[in-house]
């Protein structure tokens, strides 16, 4: 029997800022697939459950392509024509265009890389506690802590000059945040054009030691630099800064973890694995099939729309026992908080050191840290942003 | 166990130095995997079928 859903979750719980809405696990309990009647009308499909999601992120079958995402999961925009994703933009393209963009990035994001930037996190780290400390309580750790550390490092990565951050940072919050109107998007999108292009003509013109100049060295145009830069600083900028704010709050929550955590500080890398799964912070997936396909008993008929609720993949019981848990000594490992597939995060080992430096040196410096405000009265970011964060966590600590 | 890995399909993600690095590296140019060990120890065995099985590109194939 199929279950069409006809509104996409999206309020998570009153006191659960943590957990999916609960009527998107509700939905995942009846089945790991259902019907999903898009706003425009299109008949497509929500995958919700562990190892359908998997299955279809390593499926070559479901395209990526931004030219074939023309229904909206919660907007009806009508029958809108979608462009292609622009040059470098390789998150939104199939093999062979993600190659082209995406090979030449793998061998400046591998494991000893990220490792050896451990120093230079740890002193960034430092120096933003330093300012935390110095100014004393209260603060907002989204802004002096959660943010500015993957985005020094990305920037320091690319090759970014100082001086340009927040200008950059601001744009970012603009399209990621889930909260600016089409006017304000069309606007940030402009500025982010112009200044990428400023970027790219400047590092062709005196290349220096990062990323991007390396990258001028070979056969991609500026266009092509462009997109692969935004792609690259958004990522930077917001994916972990949401992962450090909301970790934090998670392990605030839940002091039986931070104590153990503590207590044994080698259970670090474990405690970031269970964070990314508990948080998943990138909620939801969109493909497209491009033919059809035989999936969880159904039929996916060519050109439907896929829908992902990676959280949900996330806390299903059948691959994770007590999923609603933070538990950092869980060894089940598996999640698909990075995705899976050929798209699977490039930056994932930077985003691991980097958690696994900043949320024990928080917590090793104030010892005392804890919410300023009724957890209840905790900002978070609208289901409309792609990525799950607080908007800002209010924290003091004894002096 | 004997471990083959495809650097032709391997996108880099670095999961398998992550879960066994006794027996996978990538390699310094392009980030694809490296077999260190084709034949791995008895005790890192458990840790190469996780990172078999984890590998978001299906590049590592295990033979008895």
């Amino acid at each position: 029997m199929e279950h069409t859903v006809t509104t996409l979750p999206a309020a998570r719980q009153p006191g659960c800022p943590f957990d999916p809405p609960a009527e998107l696990i509700e939905v995942r309990r009846r089945s790991p697939i259902s019907r999903y009647l898009f706003p425009d009308g299109h008949e497509g499909w929500l995958v919700t459950g562990y190892d359908l999601v998997r299955a279809i992120l390593a499926d070559s079958r479901f395209s990526s392509r931004k030219e074939l995402m023309r229904h909206h999961p919660t907007i009806d925009y009508g029958d809108i024509e979608v462009p292609p994703a622009p040059p470098g933009e390789f998150l939104l393209m199939d093999e062979p265009q993600h190659s082209r963009y995406r090979k030449p990035l793998v061998g400046r994001f591998t494991v000893r890389r990220m490792r050896q930037l451990t120093e230079r996190i740890e002193q960034v780290t430092a120096e933003h506690l330093d300012a935390m400390e110095k100014a004393g309580p209260p603060a907002d750790l989204v802004t002096a802590f959660a943010k500015p550390i993957p985005a020094v490092i990305i920037c320091e990565l690319l090759g970014v000059p100082y001086e340009d951050r927040g200008r950059f940072q601001q744009q970012i919050d603009m399209f990621l945040g889930g909260e600016a109107s089409d006017e304000e998007l069309i606007a940030a999108y402009t500025a982010t054009q112009e200044y990428l292009a400023e970027l790219v003509a400047a590092k062709r013109a005196n290349p220096t030691d990062d990323i991007l100049s390396e990258l001028t060295g070979g056969d991609l145009t500026d266009e092509e630099l462009k997109g692969m830069a935004l792609i690259l600083l958004s990522a930077g900028f917001d994916t972990t800064a949401n992962m450090i704010g909301l970790g934090a709050f998670a392990l605030l929550r839940h002091p039986d973890q931070l104590a153990a955590l503590r207590a044994e500080p080698a259970l670090a890398d474990g405690a970031v694995e269970e964070l990314l799964r508990y948080l998943s912070v990138a909620k939801t997936f969109m493909r497209t099939a491009l033919e059809d396909v035989e999936l969880g008993g159904h039929t996916i008929k060519a050109g439907s729309t896929v829908l992902m609720s990676l959280n949900t993949a996330n806390r299903d019981p059948e691959r994770f026992p007590d999923p609603h848990r933070l538990d950092i000594r869980r060894q089940d490992g598996g999640h698909l908080a990075f995705s899976h597939g050929i798209h699977q995060c490039l930056g994932q080992q930077l985003a691991r050191v980097e958690l696994r430096v900043a949320l024990p040196a928080l917590f090793g410096r104030f010892p005392t840290l804890r919410l300023a405000v009724p957890a209840e009265e905790v900002a978070l970011r609208p289901e409309s942003a792609d990525i799950h964060g607080v908007k800002s966590l209010p924290v003091t600590w004894d002096v | 166990m004997r471990v083959t890995a495809d650097a032709e399909r391997c996108i880099g993600s670095g999961m398998c130095v992550l879960t066994a690095g006794e027996v996978f590296d990538q390699s310094e140019d392009d980030g694809t995997v490296i077999v260190l060990r084709p034949e791995p120890p008895e005790h890192s065995r458990d840790a190469v079928r996780r990172a078999a099985g984890n590998c978001p590109a299906a590049a590592i194939t295990l033979s008895p």
